[in-house]
């Protein structure tokens, strides 16, 4: 039999994976989901169709499927599988993409909610594009998508669970060692830590919106 | 040669030819209202003055030195529009004032961002324009507290802060509750005084018939008629002339 405190240990040694994961992606696809945005609204045509190809493709097949492409197809197709050995960058990798697909449409959202008079009025006073994407409309932008950039963000939370389909060994996966030796409370027990963690994400989140209540678009 | 000509500006949208050959001049410190009716290119004229469009064909002068001309910049790039824009100022009919920064803010923005002074230099004359318009007390205030009439007053500061030679106003009251006008226009008058050099669209014929030096009347992409506000009121040559100032209450 497994004491609780034994329990909460295992578990928690799972969830700092979950926790890893989790920041990680948030730290790479937050850039590259702004950099695929600015990908799909180009001028220039064969880019933005591009663009739009890849983020159906990713947001158009399930996130596990992806997962078990990344690791297993490199090693198919180039003999090579370098996510052998590490399965958590098979993972990272695959969430990392994924989710620079979805923060991008969100970013493009945001982007594209901007009235152009916004833009014009930078224009006019002299600013150069750039001047007028940081200093004018990113701050706005940033107010218009905290929203919905919430509600992806928790959904990250539970999503880093679908990696233990090529045995990473986050929270839940560590629950289910104990489920296979025929106890299965530990695997609801994982609920507590979901719960925990998106509830401080949920109050950041609260607090970063109040920030930017001060003035109205 | 006049402080700013204009001459043979043509725009087009596609196939629409929407200003169909501009020509006038405007002498240091004064002040001329463009009239005429919906879609007749008022708009478009000051937007190609502000390099927000790019004319198709004709030439921009301003004080002998041509700062545009259409045979020699099919395509200008973003560096020399930036350069020109610098020449003029527009007033927007919708204020574009930026949301997240309080009114000092939105007026030191363009200057801090494009380093015209120092620092003191920049917050000091932004609050004597804002005196000006008649705004001192609002400097800490966000757009969003602020009525129309006041919106538009922080857009005047704003555009004057970066020193334009020539300030546009693309219908500055045409936003606003009936009520607000007249402190927006006072401004424009003070600025008047002041020896601003302005061009002003906008369908408030009393303002324009007071405050002009000049007044265009622009129908169908071209200058239908031009001249002093009493030419132009009062004893109008032009069949549409007539008859848009027979349609327009004063
Ligand atoms: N970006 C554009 N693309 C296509 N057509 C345009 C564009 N901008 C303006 N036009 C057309 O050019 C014509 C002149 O428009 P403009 O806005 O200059 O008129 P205006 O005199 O300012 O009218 P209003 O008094 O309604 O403001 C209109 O027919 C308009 O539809
Ligand atoms: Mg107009």
């Amino acid at each position: 039999m497994y004491s609780f405190s034994e329990v909460s240990l295992v578990l928690l040694d799972g969830f700092l994976v979950t926790l890893k994961l989790f920041a990680l992606t948030l730290l790479f696809a937050l850039p590259l989901g702004l950099i695929l945005s600015f990908g799909s609204m180009s001028k220039f045509k064969p880019l933005s169709y591009l663009t739009k190809l890849f983020i159906w493709i990713i947001r158009g097949t399930p996130l596990m499927l992806q997962i078990l492409v990344v690791f297993f197809v490199p090693g198919m197709l180039f003999d090579n599988p370098i996510f052998a050995q590490n399965r958590f960058l098979a993972a990272l990798v695959t969430f990392v993409i994924n989710y620079a697909a979805y923060f991008s449409e969100i970013y493009r959202g945001g982007i594209e909610g901007i009235p152009r008079g916004q833009y014009e009025a930078g224009q006019v006073l002299g600013l150069t594009k750039t001047q007028i994407f940081f200093k004018v409309v990113l701050m706005q932008v940033v107010k218009r998508i905290i929203a919905p950039m919430s509600n992806e963000i928790i959904t990250l939370v539970k999503d880093t669970s679908l990696v233990r389909v090529i045995s990473v060994i986050e929270i839940i996966k560590a629950a289910e060692t104990f489920q296979a030796k025929g106890i299965i409370w530990p695997l609801f027990y994982t609920a507590v830590f979901y719960l925990a963690f998106c509830g401080i994400l949920t109050l950041l989140f609260g607090y970063i919106e109040k920030k930017l209540s001060y003035y109205k678009n | 040669m006049a402080f700013l000509e204009i001459s043979n500006l043509t725009k087009s949208f596609g196939k629409t030819e929407v200003l169909k050959g501009i020509n006038f001049s405007i002498e240091k410190g004064e002040v001329v209202s463009i009239i005429g009716s919906s879609g007749s290119g008022k708009t478009t004229l000051l937007r190609c003055l502000n390099f927000l469009e790019i004319a198709n064909g004709g030439t921009i002068t301003i004080d002998d030195n041509c700062i545009f001309d259409a045979s020699l910049h099919k395509k200008l790039s973003e560096a020399q529009k930036r350069i020109n824009r610098l020449h003029f100022g527009l007033v927007f009919q919708s204020f574009n004032l930026f949301p997240q920064y309080n009114v000092l803010k939105n007026v030191m923005l363009a200057p801090t961002l494009l380093k015209t002074g120092s620092k003191e230099d920049i917050r000091e004359t932004a609050e004597q324009l804002l005196e000006r318009v008649g705004l001192g007390d609002k400097m800490d205030a966000y757009p969003c507290e602020l009525s129309g009439g006041q919106q538009q007053r922080v857009a005047i500061a704003r555009a004057l802060a970066m020193h334009p030679e020539i300030l546009c106003f693309d219908e500055p009251t045409s936003a606003l509750d009936p009520s607000l006008t007249g402190e927006v226009l006072r401004v424009i008058r003070d600025l008047k005084d002041d020896g601003r050099t302005m061009i002003v669209v906008t369908h408030e014929m009393d303002f324009a018939k007071s405050v002009s030096d000049k007044v265009i009347f622009m129908a169908d992409g071209v200058i239908e008629e031009m001249g002093t506000p009493e030419d132009v009121f009062d004893n109008p040559q032009s069949p549409k002339t007539k008859a848009f100032l027979s349609n327009t209450k004063f």
